[in-house]
């Protein structure tokens, strides 16, 4: 069904789209960053394409690929009922650099949904009226959906009280038991500081 | 008496004239929801408003990714935590679609079921609770003892009222208890008839529609910039119905009616949900009778499903099935989907990406009230401050869904 889609996409940014695929019913098209604002702009603008509604936008971090994150972006059209997945790779390995062009001047969702990729990914939406943390609070410091922030990471506004008499261990050191998840996540954490085992 | 010698047109007193700064704060009475809605106001109207979400933002996205897959229940349970078996359903079908697999025939009719109570106990929350917030406490007190019910069935079916992680990829944790289909006729029956009262009561109260007619209007195509989706985008005039649109399970074969409001303020956004509710149980009654009455709820696949206690404690392959999907997790294949249900609040998303070994890569929740709470900004600036309470209470921001 979106197969015309993606067609009318390939036709239009022949040297820009990297690749295009199907995948369990899901039609997929991966471009160069630099062509986001135009494609976002064709796929509202086009009445073949007609993707009035953003349904969604997001990153995926992938640390071993350069560039290192994916700006995933989902489309729908109300009217002519075909969806289609945009996706386009920014940043470096070491997460500088992850910079995109903002789609806020197309759609109204693309104001929120960017806030909280920067937020939560510290990618740089150029051109977004009002770019800050949306679900943290401000004083945060870091992107805690990247693979290098440690999950069991604390920052808390208002330093724990630090009485005697009162055990506040978690049951198990850092380094024993079993770790949280089936695939342990160390070697993505390079930067991990005294702070973090110390709660 | 003389007139006091005050010269009133040139005053020698100059008055502060600057906008007032009001935080309505993330606890504030009249609105239910951990939301601060910071309004600059000149008088009683609003100039400017900045809305603030994130108070309850727990991290789900980054907790799914240290478990396995069917650890991700818990945390889609707790998200939109007033329909919690319709993220349970989205969840696992957005799963079931990147393993290409479909339930029997009876889980599909069994979810669906289920589903709409949730919604039902989803409506009535956000339905009362703007006519409490707006000064009506009785309805607020008859739908809260109507949710009790439907949580009655719940507790029956699941073991929990609220947060059941009762889906599981390729099935349910149990299947239907023997009255079920009986048990649920008769809530929604009673539900129906106790709308009906709450109807009787508000709809012709004057003050009530005087607070929620042409209040927080929002056109059509600014709803669909916004992102908006559900309830709130029926209101605006547009029949977009992800049940109808792109069906799923067996919502293609029974007949149920989308509501679509006229003029995309807060009585649509009322009465629409009003409407759903209605339609919600037609389609229980459809899928009572329809309901096979027996037969596997789950898929018999020893790589997701886990198999039954006494063959885990009598058979080696039982043990070695429920060892493996246990410590290792159910191994989705590589690639990624998105998978797309109608929430409470409208489009409940799931875009998984499976590296192929068990453990997630990445699970994106798309909450629908996330975009539903971005249009409140546009929604109230101009409007007085007390139109704050019914706009948003007729937006249901559900807090965990929208800061997940």
């Amino acid at each position: 069904m979106a197969q015309k889609l993606i067609e009318l996409v390939r036709n239009e940014f022949s040297d820009s789209v990297l690749d295009s695929y199907s995948q369990h019913g899901d039609e997929t098209v991966v471009i160069e960053p630099e062509s986001w604002l135009a494609l976002g702009k064709f796929l509202r603008d086009d009445p073949g394409c007609d993707m009035a509604l953003l349904v969604d936008l997001t990153a995926v971090d992938y640390p071993q690929k350069t560039p290192r994150f994916e700006v995933v972006a989902h489309l729908a059209s109300l009217r002519l009922g075909h969806r289609l997945r945009a996706k386009a790779a920014v940043g470096a390995t070491d997460g500088t650099g992850a910079q995109i062009d903002s789609w806020s001047g197309l759609w109204g969702s693309a104001n929120w949904a960017e806030r909280e990729c920067f937020d939560m990914f510290g990618v740089d939406f150029r051109g977004h009226p009002d770019l800050r943390r949306i679900l943290l609070y401000p004083e945060f410091v870091g992107h805690p959906l990247r693979k290098d922030y440690p999950a069991d990471r604390i920052q808390p506004l208002v330093a724990f009280r630090d009485a005697e008499n009162i055990e506040k261990l978690p049951p198990f050191g850092p380094s024993e038991g079993m770790s949280f998840g089936r695939k342990t996540h160390d070697q993505w954490l390079t930067n991990r500081d005294a702070a973090d085992d110390d709660l | 008496m003389e007139a006091p010698d005050i010269d009133l047109d040139t005053p020698s007193v100059t008055l502060d004239a600057d906008p007032m700064l009001l935080k309505m704060g993330p606890a504030h009475p009249a609105t239910h929801g951990t939301v601060r809605i910071i309004v600059e106001l000149s008088g009683e109207n609003i100039e400017r408003a900045d809305v603030q979400i994130g108070y309850l933002h727990r991290g789900f996205e980054k907790m799914c990714e240290r478990g396995t897959w069917s650890q991700v229940f818990p945390y889609v349970d707790r998200c939109n935590y007033v329909s919690p078996l319709l993220n349970n359903v989205g969840y696992a079908l957005a799963c079931e679609k990147l393993l290409d697999l479909q339930v029997p025939l009876r889980c599909q009719y069994y979810r669906m079921m289920l589903g709409e109570l949730a919604r039902i106990a989803d409506h009535l929350t956000c339905v009362s609770a703007m006519a409490m917030e707006l000064g009506a406490f009785t309805p607020y007190l008859w739908m809260m003892k109507a949710r009790e019910m439907v949580w009655d069935i719940f507790e029956e079916e699941t073991g929990a009222r609220l947060t059941h992680s009762f889906g599981r990829i390729g099935g349910m944790a149990l299947p239907p208890t023997p009255g079920f289909t009986e048990h649920s006729q008769a809530v929604v029956t009673h539900v129906i008839s106790v709308i009906g009262e709450a109807e009787r009561l508000l709809l012709t109260n004057r003050i009530f529609l005087d607070r929620l007619e042409n209040v927080g209007v929002m056109s059509a195509d600014d709803a669909v910039s916004l992102g908006w989706t559900g309830p709130t985008l029926r209101a605006s005039g547009i029949p977009y119905d992800v049940r109808k649109a792109h069906p799923y399970l067996r919502y293609g074969d029974v007949e149920f009616e989308v509501p679509v409001g006229v003029r995309g303020d807060c009585f649509d956004r009322f009465v629409v949900r009003l409407e759903e509710m209605r339609q919600s149980a037609r389609i229980i009654a459809q899928c009572a009778e329809r309901m096979p009455k027996d037969g596997p709820v789950n898929i018999d696949d020893p790589r997701i499903m886990l198999p039954a206690k006494d063959q885990v404690y009598d058979t080696i392959e039982g043990t070695i099935q429920h060892f493996k999907l246990v410590m290792e997790g159910i191994k989705l294949p590589a690639g990624e989907v998105y998978g797309y249900t109608e929430g409470g609040n409208g489009e409940l998303g799931f875009y998984l990406v499976s590296d192929g070994s068990g453990t997630p890569h990445r699970v994106r929740i798309r909450p629908p009230s996330f975009y539903v709470t971005g249009g409140l900004e546009s929604l109230i600036t101009g409007q007085m401050i007390a139109d704050v309470v019914p706009c948003f209470g007729s937006l249901n921001m559900i807090g965990g869904e929208c800061d997940h």
